[in-house]
């Protein structure tokens, strides 16, 4: 069975879902960047979750939650969005074939350790990749997974174990694809409100989210035993967290960054563009975090968890500032 | 970030690929920038990788000395912990630290065997000795 989309266009990204949302989108008629998806449904965020444990160390997450991007779009796009999940993994596959043959691009929730194109080092269970398969060649899928920089592909069976893996947020075998979009454009109130979104989740009450949360961190990290081998482990889990996992480098903050400037254009507001360089700044500041970080960690200086906390706690004064004047901003 | 502040140095983790980062261009506009990546990352996702390898061979000592079935070893050799294996399998932490057991071990059915082997991506053939 061949079959494949043609018009279809892969595109790199930073981050799998905004990219899967704006390739998905733009395929059909609402041409949205990877910044844009990933703004306009307030996708970033900090959070600092103790008790969920992601490879033996608590959840660190510089945005919202998977499914937040793509759920994200249906409102500022007045979308029907299609999902579907599958408790018989043949029939999972099967709907997959039949969605190609009638010309969909399919989104698919995968989990990265079953994709053979990924690179050995970086196949850990994670259940909550996205990408779209757009054809099917013979026995292979062809894929569009936005964080490879070029279209792959992946053997039926490889992807069915994707599809189906077990554990925390097991995909299921889900499925999706736009039913319709009734607005093609992305307006100005849309923007503003996911702007209003954001700034109320980074500025919010919880402890453990937003500004708070950072400081939260900061606080954790100046408490670090430097006689604790765990220790240096745990300072290299934030920053991967922070450059690794699909960020677009910083924490998603050049990312936002990049939406800020798109959003300047769209509403109008120049004010915008002043604040999206001040976030490209704080993103700067995140690297130096990391770079200081990975520099004790090689111990070409000494650990030093004082010092790592106040810098954090630098990012959470800079974060407060920039999110108070994102508010004003868009008042 | 300015374009050419994107790690470029390249990092061995990511086996040749690319990945997307945002900087901004010399007209000031932030654009997608293809990375190689660089120490920083590098360095966190080896240390990662090594905490996994510690825990491994420190599996394989215990399985070597009689004390620990090879289930432990192709736990972490396939990159899961207690917690995430109990998740996959759906078999509650007590019962897989009693699969951890040896004579335990030797008991277990073809099909617990199997259901062990599926979510780490081996055989049942391998899961029984170690590599």
């Amino acid at each position: 069975m061949n079959m494949r989309v043609e018009s279809f266009q892969h595109r790199h990204a930073a981050h799998c879902e905004s990219g899967v949302a704006s390739s998905m989108l733009s395929h059909h008629g609402a041409h949205i960047s990877e910044a844009m998806a990933f703004g306009l449904s307030g996708a970033m965020a900090f959070a600092y979750l103790p008790f969920v444990k992601f490879a033996g160390f608590p959840l660190i997450a510089f945005r919202m939650p998977p499914k937040a991007i793509l759920k994200g779009m249906v409102k500022p796009f007045k979308m029907r969005f299609h999902f579907e999940t599958f408790r018989d993994q043949a029939k999972g596959m099967q709907r997959l074939d039949e969605l190609l043959a009638q010309g969909h691009i399919v989104g698919i929730q995968t989990s990265a350790f079953w994709l053979p194109y990924f690179p050995a080092d970086m196949r850990f269970h994670f259940n909550a990749h996205n990408l779209i398969v757009y054809g099917k060649e013979g026995n292979d899928y062809l894929i569009s997974d936005p964080v490879a920089e070029d279209p792959q592909r992946c053997d039926a069976e490889n992807l069915r174990k994707a599809r189906f893996a077990t554990g925390l947020m097991a995909p299921k075998g889900l499925l999706y694809y736009p039913e319709e979009i009734g607005q093609k454009q992305v307006t100005p109130e849309a923007v503003l409100r996911a702007i209003k979104k954001t700034v109320r989740v980074m500025l919010g009450p919880v402890p453990i989210v937003g500004v708070r949360g950072i400081r939260m961190l900061a606080n954790k990290v100046g408490k670090l035993d430097t006689a604790d081998k765990l220790s240096l482990n745990y300072v290299g889990h934030i920053v991967r967290m922070q450059e690794e996992i699909g960020t677009g480098g910083a924490g998603f903050r050049f990312l936002y960054a990049a939406f800020l400037q798109e959003a300047a254009e769209i509403t109008g507001r120049e004010e915008l563009k002043v604040l999206a360089e001040k976030l490209n700044v704080i993103g700067d500041g995140w690297r130096e975090f990391a770079l200081k970080a990975v520099r004790m960690i090689k111990g070409r200086e000494a650990f030093d968890p004082k010092l790592l906390a106040q810098m954090l706690h630098k990012q959470a004064d800079d974060e407060k500032v920039f999110f108070q004047a994102l508010k004003k901003a868009i008042a | 970030m300015d374009i050419n502040e994107v790690p470029q140095e390249g990092n061995r983790t990511m086996g040749g690929h690319k990945r997307a980062m945002y900087a901004r261009d010399k007209d000031g506009r932030i654009v997608i920038v293809a990375s190689a990546g660089g120490e920083v990352d590098e360095t966190v996702t080896l240390q990662a990788l090594e905490f996994i390898r510690e825990h491994t061979e420190a599996a394989r000592s215990r399985v070597e000395a009689g004390i620990s079935s090879p289930l432990e070893y192709w736990m972490y050799a396939q990159r899961l912990d207690l917690p995430q294996l109990s998740q996959v399998t759906g078999f509650w932490q007590w019962r897989i630290r009693r699969h951890f057991k040896p004579q335990r071990f030797a008991k277990l059915s073809t099909d617990i065997l199997q259901r062990y082997a599926d979510v780490m991506g081996i055989t049942v053939e391998q899961i029984k000795t170690l590599p």
